[in-house]
């Protein structure tokens, strides 16, 4: 017993649940995490992930304007990101290249700005602490009053995702299909934009502009690797978000044991170290899964292609015979 | 082109375009299209590459508005918004990754323009069964969706456009991209839709020989012209010459129709492919 507890002392540090920015950190953090990895599910499979990636590049952009003028940098990301996807949505078409193309005119000129907004910013606070928060986020300095917006934004983002669940993938399977089954295709898209906008925002607070893209494309991408089921895809994204934002919670509180001593390293590190073993994992399982299906595929197509070359003449029979 | 007048309730028109034409962009890409489908018929629609095939499916769809015209579904306006057409793209550009199931798909004929998720349910389980076993899609129906063959995603497309209960199924070049075992499969299976199902089935190709022994009627497209009727009304040589507006050979070869220019022209095939495979006793 007394062992039992000398291990989970050594793996939660003392004063880990008791301290307020660790309780904050773990409910918003947790939370964004998986509002932006259920998101990224659609955003990997509509093929809108650099779009994605933008939007927290643009995040930047209305993040270092807030800390000019001393408001939340909150309101800042969700400005810039709203005015991005509005943006991209105008002068994109339904062409993937265009829309890329858009996507990165948008985004140079959004991280022009940003770039005057962090200069002057440095200048006038005479300090460079403003643009690691915003490029690279900080979960133990969210302030507790901030909580019910980022509940608020959450459930929003999530609720567009879950109504528009089946619009989403049939229009992601063909938008003439879609169309043809009365989908409003462009108001769907519209929307998802919107919705992405929005956990991207909340993701650039917790782990920062810069490294949004790693929770948002990440464990979508490797919930991906692990099932061809929608909603078990979503279900998997979704928790691999959290637990790694737990765990790198975890391990950014513990790290303040670890060299150099006394300066704990960044969560956002952490998060995006393990994403990518998560991720890499997943790819590896798939590879596995995949070859002994294709061996499997391989045997059964042999008599596949042998009754095909004896249905030909046959068919052609068939129509000859008219 | 003039419908022969039609009687009874199997026969029921389904759909009508009367003088639709289009234009986009300063070109008239369809002039004065007239043609009719009616319920438990196989229309071919048959013309070439850039002809207007894919042109009248998105005037039909709602996609595109004539420019001048009618598009009448049950002698009625086509609204806006209808459940009565069931639609088979060509080509859909599947990302390997995207997680479905051609059972997924299916079901989403049913239901895939609501909001929410679905609730599991016996009934909808049940309905999506029993289409997969009418297109014989049942063996891949738990694959990953964009890891089944062409024919396969065909099928599973004319399951998901099916299970809706159109009146009207339209499929643009269903025949494209398939081995001529799978060819004659999906047409075999779409002349059985058509009859037993009391639909109209309007399926467009750029060679209609696979389509002759299943086809009831024929609208045939040339420069965003069209001539409608039974094959032996259509597919002729003083009707198509008028139609391309220069002479055409319509040459019958062992049961099978070529289309080629007139002598004058030059021999190149004009239309119809070459067949792909020499018939039995040629080879």
């Amino acid at each position: 017993m007394t062992g039992v507890i000398a291990i989970l002392n050594g793996i939660f540090e003392p004063g880990f649940f008791a301290s307020e920015p660790v309780r904050v950190a773990v409910v918003v953090g947790g939370g964004v995490s998986l509002v932006s990895a259920v998101v990224g599910v659609f955003t990997v499979i509509r093929g809108q992930s650099f779009a994605g990636h933008s939007l927290g590049d643009l995040g930047t952009t209305g993040g270092s304007a807030a800390f000019l003028l001393g408001v939340n940098p909150l309101w800042g990301f969700i400005t810039s990101a709203i005015i991005g996807a509005g943006a991209i949505e105008l002068f994109g078409s339904r062409r993937p290249r265009e829309r890329d193309m858009a996507t990165g005119i948008v985004l140079g000129a959004g991280l022009g700005l940003a770039a005057l907004f962090l200069y002057l910013g440095t200048i006038q606070h005479s300090t460079t602490g403003a643009t690691v928060t915003i490029l690279f986020g900080s979960m133990f300095v969210i302030r507790s009053t901030m909580v019910p917006v980022f509940v608020v934004l959450s459930l929003f983002a999530l609720a567009v995702v879950v109504l528009l669940y089946r619009p989403l993938l049939l229009s992601t399977v063909s938008q003439d299909i879609a169309f043809a089954q009365g989908v409003p295709v462009r108001a769907v898209g519209m929307l998802y934009l919107l919705a992405l906008a929005i956990a991207v925002s909340l993701s650039c607070v917790t782990i920062g502009a810069i490294l949004s893209t790693a929770v948002l494309i990440g464990p979508a991408a490797a919930a991906l690797r692990m099932t061809k089921r929608p909603g078990l895809a979503i279900a998997w994204a979704a928790v691999i978000g959290v637990v790694v934002t737990w765990v790198s919670i975890l391990l950014a509180y513990d790290s303040y044991y670890w060299p150099p001593a006394g300066k704990g390293w960044p969560v956002s590190f952490f998060v995006v170290t393990l994403v990518l073993v998560v991720y890499l994992l997943a790819d590896l399982g798939n590879r596995w899964a995949g070859r002994r299906a294709g061996a499997h595929m391989a045997a059964s197509s042999v008599d596949r292609t042998g009754s095909v070359a004896g249905g030909e003449p046959i068919g052609r029979a068939a129509s000859g015979a008219q | 082109m003039s419908d022969p007048v039609r009687l009874g309730g199997a026969d029921e028109e389904v759909l009508r375009l009367e003088g639709v034409s289009l234009w986009l962009s300063g070109r008239e890409i369809l002039h004065e299209v007239d043609f009719s489908l009616h319920a438990g018929e196989l229309t071919g629609l048959i013309g070439s590459n850039g002809a207007g095939k894919t042109t009248i499916f998105r005037v039909i769809l709602g996609l595109e508005t004539p420019s001048t015209g009618k598009v009448l579904l049950f002698g009625r306006p086509r609204p806006r918004r209808n459940r009565l057409i069931g639609y088979v793209p060509q080509h859909i550009d599947l990302d390997p990754d995207v997680p479905l199931r051609p059972r997924d798909l299916v079901a989403f004929g049913l239901d895939g323009g609501r909001l929410g998720i679905p609730l599991p349910s016996r009934h909808r389980h049940q309905l999506v069964d029993d289409m997969l076993e009418a297109v014989d899609a049942t063996a891949f129906a738990d694959a990953r969706i964009g890891t089944v063959s062409g024919g396969e995603l065909q099928r599973t497309l004319i399951a998901h456009a099916l299970i809706s209960k159109p009146k009207l199924l339209l499929l643009d070049e269903p025949l494209a991209n398939l081995d001529i075992r799978s060819e004659q499969e999906v047409v075999t299976l779409l002349s059985k839709i058509a009859k037993e199902q009391q639909i109209a089935v309007l399926i467009s190709a750029h060679e209609m020989n696979p389509l002759l022994p299943v086809m009831d009627r024929v609208v045939y497209v040339a420069s965003g012209r069209a001539a409608s009727g039974t094959t032996d009304e259509v597919v002729r040589e003083d009707v198509l010459s008028k139609l391309y507006g220069h002479h055409v050979d319509v040459l019958h070869l062992d049961g099978r129709i070529l289309v080629v220019a007139g002598k004058d022209e030059g021999h190149h095939a004009e239309l119809e492919k070459a067949p792909k495979v020499p018939p039995r006793g040629v080879a």
